[in-house]
């Protein structure tokens, strides 16, 4: 356990806030400042704060950065509470050795719990200066300010790195310290550019794919025919035939080590495995009829509508990546991941090591999106490493990243209501089979409802993606809500109205209708609008399209969404994660589809997988509804939910057509027969 | 085969000794530890490999070293000597034109290229000109504004 004195050997002198997630540990450690103790740490820490005797800002979290801009925005909220210049701080992220542990970056949980953290580190650590400067300058403390790094008093004016000089000062303090009321604020809610930017644009930052260590080696693995398939038998000796190489094989894992990138590509196209392939369960094709057939206590009969939800991939434009180094019984591990202590976790039980021995760093990855919660990159580098006794890189092709990584659930999900004729829904039932249980119920006022998600066996490795299940839900309900209001004649927007009693629900679709212009839009042939809305992850979303058909292609031409996360903490980078989600989700709303047969991916590669680019984008137009009043919720999932059924709607006003299946429009709309069946 | 000895990479003459047919990208990031330069997919879909060759952009995993041997290659960490940002990085950073940045290095250059040929595009020109290029996080429509801006100011190398 790493004690006071420690974290002062490594960091230097100067001062340290440490806040505990227990106020009972804080209590414990006895309140006010401490110098120079050699004590352990409490047990529950979630962050720590140090100012060098330079002056400089090191704050360090267990959160990690994966393009949703977590490093800007957590320095901004010790920025704002210190009082100090944002270039003066530096965030720790994600590194198991130097930050406290953290679950993982995922969940929209980083701006709703460790962002006031954040805050009460830099507030504490500001109380800490000013009793510094009361005792150096034999000051009273109401009399001393602190403003843009510098601490005032009268004519008396110095940086932290005076004050803090020759310090070794500690202040543990409870979860409960107060902030700066949100009325307040000058550094929060207010547009901070990515502190990091810099490095991006120019290259110099080093992703995981781009870490290199003296002396390491290229690994590869050899893939299973299919999906399950055991190792049978191989031959390695054409590949260790060339300078450098090893093939290492440990039970159904089969991998080559070589000295550079080529030479490890040779190798593993010489390596000859023979494996034993499983029956396949099913396929992209039958599987929704598979999903209702494979729930225990799926419901039978009825007259529910069904809908459906292909697989789709995450692409993170960095795949999946990892260099190990095993050395005796330390492994040292650098991947790209949103729980590296999770991946640490992993990795010690996988070796039978105590997790004190493995160490993860996460560099700041080029995007997760739920995608990257496991740590099969860095376990397989690790397996390699620890067979050649050097360290050794493991990228992952975009190939290797769209096969046998995790997918997005498919799923089958049947819907029914009961609509009384003044426009009230009356009942509700609403079945999901695999695709889970985020978003699964209605944000409507709805007296008599039926909601539950069934569990299936997938057929495929599936897990996380943004907003989870939160997509598919929101699309079945939305659209389903749109084919309710046809059916009773009222406008889609009165009748969300009729049923919509929260006010934050109604506060989102109010806006999205104002900017939108919707009820001044003007039909004509070939064109549809459409809306939809919804909450998930204490975040609401409403969003509005309007789509052009020409001669079956679609094209999506604007997208309007209203987003209210209570007290914005970054308006440009919140536009820049509602935009993001928009353009992610026309993928998965029009066109984005895993295809497999046999245990095999039939469409692993961008060349036959379709994602979003430059010509597919609509104008797209954020309405930021800024709730001071409130607690500021995470934003970097729950703006993607509204796109999929907004259009889906709009192609339904467009053409009178209704598209029950997510992709919509793979091929552009669908003729007769072309749309995947659900029938089952 | 003969090895390729030399490249010409941000106006210097680095020594190499690579197989003709290995990848640019491949000898960039994996022989000249020049890794700004991403790898995305390796079939020319994303463009993230995007460097400059002779001053047009060009995807580097699907080029030959032995094709650019002689030729001028300019990766981003080429783009700002001496630290001097170059329009269009600045114009990346001031419409922040990016979020996980994997393929901001690729975008930066593919704008380049397309600002020398078209010093003033329009919306279409851009879209047209950088379809090729993939950003997962969909900041499309800040990139678009962000060559704007560089057009402007004159983004030229």
């Amino acid at each position: 356990m790493i004690t006071r004195r420690d974290f002062f050997s490594v960091l230097g002198g100067g001062i340290v806030v440490i806040l505990v997630a227990d106020d009972s540990d804080a209590q414990e450690s006895g309140g006010g400042a401490r110098r120079g103790t050699n004590e352990p740490f409490p047990q529950q820490l979630s962050a720590w704060l140090h100012i060098g005797e330079n002056g400089l800002v090191t704050v360090c979290t267990g959160k990690v950065e994966v393009g949703q801009n977590a490093r800007t925005s957590l320095t901004q909220a010790v920025a704002e509470e210190l009082h100090a210049p944002v270039s003066n701080i530096t965030m720790v992220m994600g590194d198991t050795a130097l930050t406290p542990f953290d679950m993982g970056t995922f969940g929209s949980q980083t701006t709703p719990r460790m962002w006031p953290q954040m805050r009460k580190c830099g507030a504490a650590a500001r109380e800490m200066l000013i009793d510094l400067a009361s005792q150096k300058w034999m000051v009273e403390r109401a009399g001393i300010t602190i403003a843009n790094g510098k601490v005032t008093a009268g004519s008396r004016s110095a940086g932290f790195g005076e004050l803090t000089k020759g310090e070794k000062l500690t202040l543990t303090i409870p979860s409960s310290a107060a902030l700066t009321p949100t009325t307040q604020w000058k550094v929060a809610g207010t547009s901070v550019p990515k502190v990091n930017g810099r490095a991006i644009v120019t290259g110099a930052h080093k992703y995981a794919y781009d870490v290199k260590l003296p002396g390491m080696l290229y690994g590869k693995v050899v893939r299973p025919a299919s999906f399950g398939a055991t190792l049978v038998s191989f031959d390695g000796a054409a590949a260790e035939k060339m300078p450098g190489v090893k093939v290492v094989r440990d039970g159904d894992f089969l991998g080559v080590v070589a000295p550079d990138a080529e030479t490890a590509e040779k190798a593993l196209t010489a390596v000859k495995a023979e494996w034993k392939q499983p029956p396949a369960d099913t396929n992209s094709r039958e599987v929704f009829a598979y999903f209702k057939k494979n729930a225990p206590g799926a419901p039978s009969g009825g007259d529910l509508t069904p809908y459906t939800v292909a697989y789709i991939a995450h692409v993170p434009l960095e795949p999946r990546a990892a260099v190990a180094d095993f050395c005796g019984d330390q492994l040292t591990v650098w991947t790209g991941t949103q729980r590296p202590f999770g991946v640490r976790s992993e990795l010690a039980a996988k070796f039978g090591l105590p997790e004190d021995k493995v160490h993860v760093i996460m560099p700041d990855t080029g995007s997760g999106y739920g995608g990257k919660h496991e740590g099969d990159a860095a376990y397989e580098a690790a397996r390699l490493s620890k067979a050649v006794g050097k360290p050794v890189k493991r990228n992952w092709t975009r190939e290797e990243e769209m096969t046998w990584a995790y997918f997005r659930p498919g799923g089958l999900i049947e819907v029914g209501a009961k609509v009384d004729p003044d426009g009230t829904i009356a009942s509700w039932e609403f079945h999901n089979y695999n695709s889970g249980g985020s978003g699964l119920q209605t944000p409507y006022a709805i007296g008599n409802k039926n909601e539950k998600y069934h569990a299936v066996k997938s057929p495929l490795r599936q897990g996380s993606y943004r907003g989870l299940a939160a997509t598919a839900n929101h699309f079945v309900r939305e659209c389903y809500m749109d084919e309710l209001a046809h059916s009773a004649k009222m406008d889609p927007l009165d009748f969300r109205l009729k049923n919509a009693k929260d006010d934050r629900l109604r506060g989102v679709i109010e806006a999205v209708a104002k900017k939108f212009g919707w009820s001044a839009r003007k039909k004509t042939a070939g064109r549809g609008f459409g809306i939809a809305a919804g909450f998930e992850k204490g975040s609401y979303v409403a969003t509005c399209c309007e789509v052009g058909v020409t001669n079956g292609a679609v094209k999506v031409l604007r997208a309007v969404t209203a987003f209210e996360c209570g007290a914005i903490v970054n308006p440009d980078q919140l536009s820049n994660q509602v935009e993001g989600s928009n353009a992610m989700g026309i993928g998965g709303a029009m066109f984005e589809a895993i295809e497999f047969a046999d245990g095999k991916i039939v469409n692993p590669r961008l060349s036959r997988y379709r994602v979003p680019r430059f010509a597919d984008m609509p104008v797209i137009e954020t309405v930021l509804v800024d709730r001071k009043d409130l607690v500021s919720a995470g934003a970097g999932e729950t703006p993607i939910v509204g796109i999929a059924p907004a259009i889906g709607n709009a192609l339904f006003d467009a053409t009178g057509q209704r598209i029950r299946s997510l992709p919509m429009v793979p091929k552009g709309m669908p003729t007769a027969g072309s749309a995947p069946s659900a029938a089952v | 085969m003969r090895s390729i000895t030399e490249l010409d990479v941000n106006g210097t003459r680095r020594a190499i000794a690579a197989d003709p047919d290995r990848t640019l990208l491949s000898v960039l990031r994996d022989d000249l530890d020049l890794t700004g330069t991403k790898y995305g997919c390796g079939e020319g879909q994303c463009a993230a490999c995007t460097v400059l060759i002779d001053g047009l952009a060009t995807r580097s995993c699907i080029t030959k070293v032995g094709a650019v041997a002689g030729k001028k290659i300019v990766t981003i960490e080429g783009l700002a000597p001496a630290g001097r940002l170059h329009p269009v990085q600045q114009a990346f950073l001031e419409a922040e034109a990016l979020q996980c940045g994997w393929c901001t290095p690729g975008m930066i250059l593919g704008a380049v290229s397309l600002l020398k040929r078209t010093p003033n595009p329009s919306d279409a020109e851009i879209v047209s000109g950088m379809n090729g290029h993939i950003c997962r996080c969909g900041t499309y429509p800040r990139i678009v504004q962000a060559i704007h801006a560089a057009a402007k100011k004159g983004g030229r190398v």
